[in-house]
């Protein structure tokens, strides 16, 4: 009887080992692993905490929601505090992680994609740049793990030259901009595109630059008094938005005719600026407001399981929470594109999530089916186009929330993503890279 | 010759408010010998405890004497933890002090006060006089005119504070020698204490104009990128002196913002814009060639 029991036992004992031994093996193989490099201490803190909330707040949605085709998104973040150097830090303490089944890496920087762009595409994990970053990896011939989805800067700086242009009564000839920008190579990116605009559409362009952090502007604008243009374009990042606002309320120029990008529309950049923000326009690639059924679904679903990831429930709904939640439905949708080719409810490696990125479809009837209408544009990328849409809205500060301008707004395609392939196929030739043949992909 | 006088008005104007920033870092230089890297992150600091106090339904004039309390413990407790062990020691060693003490504040304020921007509405709009504008075509801003005012009662009210009282004399003698000092009866402790709440009175006036203008936030800590260049120009040890130096270097930015780019632009071709940002450390650094010591300050003479 007792060595019967002792044989039970040690066949339970070894049945439950081999159990739990086997368990994490299958919840590894069924996991989707996200590194996470955000911000949400530092100069930018507020806005890496609203982008980053939305994000998690998403893939913890999805994972209550049964997961990407019954695959768990697993996740971790690191504090980057917007610095390149901690970036690359995040990126190599977590990319082992990463290495079997990755989630598209977002780092929402412009400067840390730049410091990962090289070291991504060495170890095969896929860099997200969502209205940022390296904008000529719009040529995937080239960047085969870089994506600058959705839009880029270039594309929006047409986008916003078109909405002028409309406003003007379809003419720009003759008129006078200024482009005041953060003196980066952020600020810097558009210029190319701004000039050969310029020239098209025979208008004056000015380009102001304004030194870092930008909470200084009076020479600027005494400049813009001066020149007395038609439009500013701004192009800024924290506190030379308001900066700009301000300063502008001082100088008497008036609001309507300054437009923003949309790293220069979002709340955190105009509730500061108090009424000198009134009746400013900026574009954007997201639109805010809870009222998007999918927002409205997470407010229900993740909060009101006490899951949420804000601590400050009022950022819900607003343009960098409503960027990060499109964000990360960019990213599922890959992988659930690549699930689609590859095998639905398994978890995928990086090739496949790369092959996802480059092949995703969000029509207008998908965006309906996740109950994001209207929350971003369609997106349709390729190889040849890692951008997958070049839209943007227009939407104008009423001094209590934003309100769309527009319907969405493509920029001319056709000026600015040759400007792309130039600088891609230039790069390949100085690095040594063989691009792909798209038409075989 | 009306735009050249426009931007350079505007241009003191700005250098006093980079001139109130200034001034904590002369109050800890006077005390103690070393330079408050920490200063910047008071001003935001400050700024945060405004308007966290005003968040939680204190009215402003409540507000303000409870963040400058909250300022006033925060320096008991920096001498109390930080500089009382330090005393004797060489400047570097407190100065390195003062870096981990900046980095502790940076941490702390957004732990405290969470890290939301913010608008802080003092009654006062950054938006130009009418009259100026429509007789002389010239853009002056009533808020700036407000701060000038203010950074100019807070430097005369130091002036006499240092000149005039016990405990401004008895500074005076701490920052020559900390332990020569000790040794005639001065309170060094209490001092510290009482130079750091100060430091941290003119941190909250800084904060609150700079606060007021773009906004709460971290980046108030940048404002000490523009106080040192006034410093190295004024004198670190000289009230007077911060406010000078701010006036140059605020004029003389703003008017090679303006005239130098062009020029630039002509020789070389390209955007030479923006040069604002490293133009007054270029300035001040020329400047110390000629006056290492800075307009104002003490100068400098060791006995064989």
């Amino acid at each position: 009887m007792i060595k019967r029991f002792k044989q039970l036992t040690l066949a339970t004992s070894l049945a439950v080992a081999c159990f739990a031994a086997a368990l994490p093996a299958a919840q590894a193989a069924e996991e989707q692993f996200f590194m996470i490099p955000s911000y949400r201490v530092g100069p930018y803190g507020a806005n890496g905490q609203s982008f980053y909330g939305g994000f998690i707040d998403y893939l913890t949605y999805v994972n209550m929601k049964g997961g990407i085709d019954g695959v768990q998104i697993a996740w971790e973040e690191c504090e980057t505090e917007y610095n390149n150097a901690k970036g690359v830090e995040c990126y190599e303490r977590l990319k082992s992680k990463a290495q079997k089944a990755p989630g598209p890496i977002h780092t929402m920087s412009t400067g840390i994609s730049y410091a990962l762009a090289d070291k991504a595409t060495a170890d095969h994990l896929p860099l997200a740049m969502m209205g940022y970053g390296l904008t000529m990896a719009v040529d995937g011939s080239v960047f085969p793990w870089l994506f600058p989805l959705v839009t880029t800067y270039q594309m929006q700086a047409s986008a916003i030259v078109k909405f002028l242009k409309d406003k003007s009564g379809g003419s720009l000839e003759g008129k006078k901009i200024v482009y005041l920008y953060h003196d980066s190579a952020y600020g810097k990116e558009p210029i190319l595109a701004l000039q050969a605009e310029s020239r098209l559409n025979k208008f004056t362009l000015i380009e102001i630059p304004v030194a870092h952090p930008g909470n200084e502007q009076g020479a600027q604008w005494q400049r813009i008094r001066q020149e007395k243009p038609d439009y500013v374009i701004l192009w800024g990042w924290g506190v030379m938005n308001m900066t700009a606002l301000n300063t502008a309320q001082k100088m008497g120029f008036p609001r309507e005719k300054m437009v923003g990008g949309w790293w220069s529309g979002s709340e955190e950049d105009v509730i500061p600026a108090g009424d000198a923000a009134k009746g400013y326009t900026s574009a954007t690639w997201n639109v805010a407001g809870k009222d998007v059924p999918l927002i409205a679904d997470i407010e229900k679903t993740v909060y009101g399981a006490g899951k949420g990831n804000l601590k400050d429930t009022s950022k819900l709904g607003t343009i960098l929470y409503n960027r990060g939640v499109s964000a990360a439905v960019l990213s599922v949708e890959a992988i659930r594109t690549a699930q689609a080719k590859f095998g639905k409810g398994k978890a995928m490696g990086p090739e496949q999530v790369r092959w996802g990125l480059e092949h995703l479809n969000l029509t207008e009837a998908r965006l309906k089916e996740l109950g994001a209408t209207g929350l971003l544009p369609e997106v349709k990328t390729s190889c040849s186009n890692h951008e997958g849409s070049g839209k943007v809205k227009m939407q104008q500060w009423d001094g209590k929330k934003w309100v769309p301008l527009t319907d969405w707004i493509e920029g001319n395609k056709a000026l600015i993503h040759p400007l792309f392939q130039a600088d891609a196929q230039k790069y390949a030739k100085e690095k040594g890279i063989t691009p792909r043949d798209c038409s075989k992909e | 010759m009306q735009f050249f006088l426009e931007v350079m008005i505007g241009g003191l104007l700005s250098g006093v408010m980079y001139s109130l920033v200034a001034l904590g870092f002369v109050l800890i230089f006077k005390a103690s010998g070393v330079l408050n890297f920490a200063q910047g992150a008071m001003v935001f600091f400050a700024a945060l405890s405004l308007v966290g106090c005003m968040e939680k339904g204190a009215p402003f004039w409540l507000a303000l004497p409870l963040a400058f309390g909250i300022m006033t413990l925060l320096g008991i407790a920096t001498e109390k933890f930080v500089l009382r062990k330090m005393v004797n020691q060489p400047p570097i060693a407190l100065f390195m002090a003062t870096i981990g003490l900046s980095f502790f504040i940076e941490g702390l304020a957004p732990m405290l006060w969470g890290n939301e921007v913010r608008r802080l509405d003092i009654g006062l709009v950054d938006e130009p006089i009418p009259w100026i504008l429509d007789n002389w075509n010239m853009v002056i801003s009533k808020f700036d005119l407000f701060a000038s005012g203010l950074a100019l009662g807070l430097v005369a009210l130091l002036a006499l504070f240092f000149q005039y009282t016990r405990v401004g004399r008895a500074l005076r003698a701490v920052a020559d020698d900390h332990q020569a000092a000790l040794s005639i009866g001065i309170p060094l402790q209490h001092i510290w204490a009482l130079v750091w709440a100060v430091a941290g009175f003119v941190a909250l006036v800084a904060g609150m104009l700079w606060g007021a203008r773009n906004g709460v936030q971290f980046a108030l800590t940048f404002t000490a990128l523009k106080a040192l260049p006034v410093l190295i120009l004024g004198g670190f040890t000289s009230v007077p002196g911060a406010i000078v130096g701010g006036l140059i270097i605020g004029a003389s930015e703003k008017l090679a913002e303006i005239y130098i780019p062009p020029l630039l632009a002509g020789v070389f071709g390209g955007n030479f814009g923006g040069i604002e940002g490293w133009f007054p450390y270029v300035m001040a650094l020329l400047f110390l060639l000629i006056r290492p010591e800075g307009l104002f300050g003490e100068k400098h003479i060791d006995r064989v």
